[in-house]
């Protein structure tokens, strides 16, 4: 989806202001914020790309008014209502009101450090061979999908160059909505700069995506 | 509740609403807050960009490690014992004397958790998300770094599952250090790219 999410190339946002010697937490409720995040995404009801687009669904005026810790929490509601977790009743009390949902798994603090050892490998066999190779020249597809998609504005309908193939992943477009992992081949695709922004593009610039095959065309 | 949250103005509401959320996931029984505190220790006091930094001191002393970490970043990191949440799928890039690489993830917060922790909080807003893409030299300016005018930039977007690290160069002047010593000079910033690794001269200066 075309979401207040997809930055590249957006303009208005200000210097970057590098903080020196950041901490990992700014306040307390971010280190609870983390931990809620992950152990809720852990009972197994949703995948990562449908935490993502449910971030990417918050209204455009929350989402740039929030800090990213305030982002995560706000889409884990949305997520926690939308599979049966908590209810609106739950969320106005503050405390437990209505039941829950059966979860797939509950993560124990004995379980974390395998669990985070191990994390989530989202490569996949592929069936087919990979329709492109390094070198191909390739054209990114124009396409505006309601949904959600890993191809940024600023890189569609543009030509690149393949310049390596990786592997098979789960297609995020598909798995985020419920609609299968139906993996397919990842590339990563260089463009010169001027080919994405035009006139005044600087000149040493190239930028890489990593595409599944089908935002691609032969060019 | 155990845990503590006496850093928190209790005035907050966000504060009150991360509180409550995880009140009603604990008494459901959904979630284990114990679990919790694991996890925030775990990325608090374990995985940070030491790791990275351990990495990239290798590449840097044994050629035969780096031609490892640019074939299969993931295996190679993994002999270092760094795997795991959003590390699964590595990839390492190497600077070099004509190009610059510097990492983004224009559409959320992709980021190389393994090697380099948890996500600087700039790295995960709108300016830099926005401005690597199409102003890198502009966005490396903030960071204090300024570019040959002829030097390369390559920007790469992590849109899917793989995880960049960058390579920096290795400074002049460290001939025969250990790979202890070189991994000092190495800053999260270094292995984002909006930094260089640091020089030996000006050791103990922020990079």
């Amino acid at each position: 989806m075309n979401g207040p999410h997809d930055l590249g190339g957006q303009m208005g946002f200000g210097p970057v202001a590098p903080e020196q010697d950041e901490p990992y937490f700014h306040a307390a409720w971010e280190r609870r914020a983390l931990g809620v995040t992950l152990t809720a995404g852990a009972m197994g009801a949703w995948n990562i790309d449908e935490s993502r687009h449910a971030r990417e669904s918050l209204h455009p005026a929350v989402y740039y008014s929030s800090s990213y810790y305030q982002i995560w929490i706000k889409a884990l509601e949305v997520l926690l209502r939308r599979h049966g977790f908590v209810s609106e009743r739950d969320l106005e009390a503050g405390k437990a009101v209505d039941p829950a949902a059966t979860p797939k798994r509950v993560l124990k603090a004995e379980n974390v450090p395998a669990v985070l050892a191990k994390g989530s490998p989202c490569d996949r066999p592929v069936a087919q061979p990979a329709r492109f190779k390094a070198g191909d020249p390739v054209r990114t597809k124009n396409f505006n999908p309601t949904g959600h998609t890993r191809l940024p504005r600023y890189a569609r309908g543009k030509q690149g160059t393949i310049e390596a193939v990786r592997d098979g992943f789960v297609f995020p477009d598909s798995n985020a909505h419920g609609h299968g992992e139906n993996p397919q081949w990842v590339y990563t695709v260089v463009f010169e700069g001027s080919e994405i922004w035009g006139e005044g593009a600087d000149p040493t610039l190239s930028v890489s995506i990593d595409a599944w095959e089908s935002y691609l065309e032969p060019a | 509740m155990s845990h503590d949250h006496d850093h928190d103005n209790e005035l907050d509401p966000f504060a009150a609403r991360v509180r409550a959320l995880e009140t009603i996931l604990t008494q459901k029984g959904l979630i284990d807050p114990a679990a919790i505190d694991v996890i925030v220790d775990t990325y608090e006091t374990k995985i940070g960009p030491r790791n990275g930094a351990r990495v990239v001191a290798k590449a840097w002393s044994d050629p035969a490690y780096a031609e490892w970490l640019k074939r299969d970043a993931t295996a190679a990191i993994a002999s270092l014992s760094y795997t795991g949440r959003q590390g699964e799928h590595m990839q390492a890039v190497f600077n070099t004397k004509d190009t610059h690489n510097l990492v983004v993830c224009t559409l959320c917060s992709c980021y190389p958790w393994s090697v380099l922790g948890l996500p600087p909080v700039w790295y995960k807003a709108p300016p830099y998300r926005s401005r690597a893409v199409i102003d890198p030299r502009g966005v490396l300016e903030e960071f204090g770094l300024t570019l040959p005018a002829d030097k390369k930039i390559r920007v790469w977007d992590s849109t899917a599952e793989l995880r960049y690290l960058v390579v920096p160069m290795r400074p002049e002047g460290t001939e025969g250090w250990s790979e202890e010593r070189l991994a000092e000079l190495v800053s999260r910033d270094a292995m984002i790219g909006t930094g260089l690794a640091q020089r030996p001269e000006i050791e103990g200066q922020p990079a």
